[in-house]
């Protein structure tokens, strides 16, 4: 082989990878993207039954209920509108009502969100950043979610808590 | 007085980072000797006063000063002391100082050991070093100083988050750092190849000690991370493909093709350019990780503080060093010389499909990793891309990475015959055949991929054990005999075997735990009895405990297997009363390699406490890979030819040199 054929191999594997690489990137990127929502733009958008999105807002107080064997339902709210959420397994230890949350499934035929996966990344001093950003937007953003009270520039340390 | 004395031995350590980076440049430049050694004793004193700033901080937080901002907010006087080291990196400031401690550590490493290099190389190197340590200086002095006071200062401090208080802080981020950091040796060398116009074979024997010794540090701290992450956070998982640890896998990939390709080069006089710029990519992306764990951008037990301030810093110094460093290359990368011919099978044609896969399936994880970013960024959307894209995109990659590497060490360099390798590993795909058939009869009706899988890995454990067979003539010759040739073999080649053997052993885990877990979640009352994969759970009782800044309810399960007690476990939930915040504490029973795994959930009001038990088949083993494969390149560091075979040309000038300083 000559030097040029040599390189054209090496130039063709690595092209051929690379097209695999990208193919397999584009499919995945169609097949396995969630997208984020508060409970008023599930309200916006008409989101069917079936497909999954991430919900972000706040436990509304007073809504979290504890059925038989691990099964739970609270409302998530974001200010303007209101999701039912229901979730069967063991909450993370930051799940508090009035606090943020993130949770993923999908919405079921009777408009229930039904979520495999609930996600509570905050301390007593944190929001989940979408949530807090989405509230932001809707202007339901109170001050003193993200003050950490009266200390000298305190650096809120997350606590990240998840179940699956 | 502590406090000040560690804040002004910082800022005289950047004054030396700034002498370093500009002085034995122009001493290159001028052929000057003198001005050239000026690296070697600013990269020394530069370590000792960084090391003394570090110590300052660690002396804050053991004596407890809560007049210190950084102490008050990440401390409590109750903590265990370990703890109280142990949170001097558990915040924003306190890791920074660590990384550039660390940053100083290997610069005053190439100072000390670095005589055997050529003089101007070595004043090169160390001038880049002074590059990034300034940067990172002023980085810490101007938005994370550590050592601000607060003016009134409070009686006790706000404790550190939880989480962190666990052995595993005193071990990962230290771990993970001489891994990202020790990167920058690679770049310094690449960068400073690239202004010297000049690379050859003993740079790449050169850069490879140190390479390699920063890939073990990284494999190990991410095992550890992952292993922390596994018993700590209480849900069972080992890696959730999180941007964070995305952006520790990244460099890792990267390193590991360089630790490849720098092979090529120091054999074979190939592949310089691209050695060159794996180098330069390698350390970016370690830079990209501190960026995207330090900036705020993403949200995780990570991410300490959200301050828009050090996000922009960051972004800036990643800008510069990562588009000055591409720059330099695509401007001086032309005028290296291309080295040896290969044919496409053969030894180096292997390594080059390596490095094509590995960097492959970087990119991959870098697209998962930023798109959502990007997007967030262009459009305002914002979506997350989770461990589906990753399984989908990476393991495809994997597969043929891994068919590949028992291939490759029994190529012969410049031509290999892969009919004859093919011959020679004929014994590991018999083996990966009779696994594959013992694992698909054993789980009939199962999961089809999971068999494929082990039988995979048992080819590349084979496989290594193939070469090694091969080597020393077993069964041909005397045994006597092959086990004296086993003794003579190279160190790096047992250290290849191991390190490849890793890769089969940490995929067997990866396989049996996601395919064989069993889980059961409940709530239960004392005396009820779970049952999981053939052990019976039995809940003695909750019992609360007061622990030195916590209060707990432990859990105590007696576990039995076929009416015998195996033992005992007590997970337990911890309430830490200043933060107001609690923790899980899952209880692990290790049995050989596999693991019954109990965390808590809530206490209902009729006494009954939520409940999930996992047992994980096999799970060790996803540990034990990434310790094998920093065992093989701890072998390989220690290969006689790493160590007295690279040439001194310059070792009895530069001691002339310094009798003269």
């Amino acid at each position: 082989m000559t030097r040029k054929q040599r390189r054209l191999t090496l130039i063709g594997c690595a092209l051929v990878v690379l097209a695999v690489a990208a193919g397999l990137v584009l499919n995945a990127l169609r097949d396995s993207i969630v997208f984020f929502s508060t409970p008023s733009m599930v309200a916006e958008k008409h989101l069917g039954p079936g497909k999954r999105f991430r919900l972000g807002g706040l436990v509304e107080q007073g809504s979290l209920k504890r059925g038989d064997n691990l099964a739970v339902t609270f409302t998530v709210g974001d200010g303007g509108a209101t999701l039912p959420v229901a979730y069967k397994g063991i909450l993370p230890d930051l799940f508090r009502e009035g606090q943020g949350v993130v949770a993923e499934g999908a919405l079921d035929a009777s408009g229930v969100f039904r979520a495999d996966t609930v996600l509570a990344k905050h301390d007593e001093t944190y929001m989940p950043k979408d949530v807090a950003d989405a509230l932001k937007k809707q202007g339901h953003w109170k001050d003193d979610y993200g003050k950490p009270g009266n200390m000298p520039s305190a650096s809120a340390a997350p606590t990240q808590g998840a179940m699956r | 007085m502590i406090a000040e004395s560690g804040h002004y031995a910082l800022v005289l350590a950047l004054a030396l980072a700034l002498i370093q980076s500009i002085v034995p440049i122009v001493g290159a430049r001028w052929r000057d000797a003198a001005l050239m050694n000026v690296a070697r004793s600013t990269a020394l004193a530069q370590l000792l006063f960084v090391a003394a700033s570090f110590a300052a901080l660690v002396t804050l937080h053991v004596t407890s000063d809560f007049s210190v901002a950084n102490v008050y907010e990440n401390s409590h006087s109750l903590k265990p002391l370990l703890y109280k080291i142990t949170g001097v990196w558990g915040n924003h400031e306190g890791s920074m100082l660590l990384w550039v401690s660390i940053l100083a550590l290997f610069g005053g490493l190439v100072a000390a050991f670095g005589n055997n290099l050529p003089l101007s190389l070595r004043a090169h190197v160390l001038a880049v070093q002074g590059w990034v340590a300034s940067a990172f200086y002023l980085f810490i002095l101007i938005t994370s100083n550590p050592f601000l006071r607060i003016a009134n200062p409070p009686l006790e401090g706000r404790d550190l988050n939880p989480v962190l208080q666990d052995i595993g802080l005193a071990v990962h981020p230290p771990m993970l750092y001489l891994g990202y950091v020790g990167f920058s040796i690679s770049f310094s060398f690449a960068v400073a190849a690239l202004l010297e116009g000049r690379i050859d074979a003993a740079w790449a024997r050169w850069v490879r000690p140190w390479t390699l010794m920063a890939w073990i540090f990284l494999t190990l701290g991410i095992a550890m991370g992952s292993y922390w992450a596994y018993y700590e956070l209480g849900w069972g998982g080992w890696w959730f493909w999180d941007p964070v640890e995305n952006a520790s896998l990244m460099p890792w990939l990267a390193g590991t093709a360089l630790l490849h390709s720098a092979l090529v080069m120091e054999k074979r006089n190939a592949l310089k350019v691209w050695t060159v710029l794996l180098s330069i990519l390698t350390f970016s992306l370690s830079l990209l990780g501190t960026f995207l764990v330090r900036s705020g951008v993403l949200t995780s037990v990570h991410a300490f503080a959200t301050d828009p301030t050090r996000g922009v810093f960051i972004l800036l110094i990643l800008f510069v060093f990562i588009g000055g460093s591409l720059s330099l290359y695509a401007w001086r990368a032309p005028a290296l010389k291309q080295g040896g011919l290969f044919a496409p099978i053969s030894r180096e044609g292997a390594l080059v499909l390596n490095n094509l896969l590995l960097t492959t399936a970087c990119a991959t994880v870098f697209i998962g990793t930023l798109y959502p970013l990007a997007l967030e960024v262009l459009t305002g959307e914002k979506i997350s891309v989770g461990a589906p894209f990753f399984n989908f995109t990476f393991a495809p990659l994997f597969v043929p990475l891994l068919l590949a590497v028992p291939f490759g060490p029994l190529l012969a360099w410049k031509r290999g015959d892969l009919l004859g390798a093919a011959q020679r590993l004929m014994v590991a795909g018999v083996a990966a055949l009779v696994a594959m058939a013992l694992v698909f009869a054993w789980t009939y009706g199962g999961a089809t991929l999971a068999p494929l899988a082990i039988g995979l890995a048992a080819f590349v454990i084979m496989g290594a054990l193939c070469d090694l067979a091969e080597r020393i003539a077993l069964f041909r010759i005397p045994l006597s005999l092959s086990l004296r040739r086993a003794r003579g073999l190279p160190r790096a080649t047992w250290g290849t075997a191991f390190a490849h053997a890793g890769l089969g052993v940490a995929l067997i885990g990866i396989v049996c735990e996601t395919t064989w877990n069993s889980e059961y979640i409940g709530s239960m009352k004392p005396d009820d009895v779970a049952r999981v994969a053939g052990y019976q759970l039995r809940l003695d009782g909750l019992n609360p405990r007061q622990g030195p800044n916590f209060r707990e309810m432990v859990a105590q399960f007696t576990v039995s297997r076929d009416g015998e007690k195996v033992s005992v476990m007590t997970p337990s939930k911890r309430n830490f009363t200043t933060r107001g915040a609690s923790t899980t504490e899952a209880a692990l029973l290790t049995r050989g390699a596999s693991q019954l795994y109990i965390s808590l959930g809530d206490t209902s009001a009729d006494g009954a406490i939520a409940v999930r038990i996992y047992h994980k088949p096999l799970v060790l083993m996803i540990w034990w890979g990434p310790v094998l494969m920093a065992f093989g390149g701890l072998l390989s560091l220690s290969d006689r030819r790493l160590r007295v075979g690279a040439p001194k040309p310059a070792k009895a000038a530069a001691r002339a040199l310094q009798a003269a300083e």
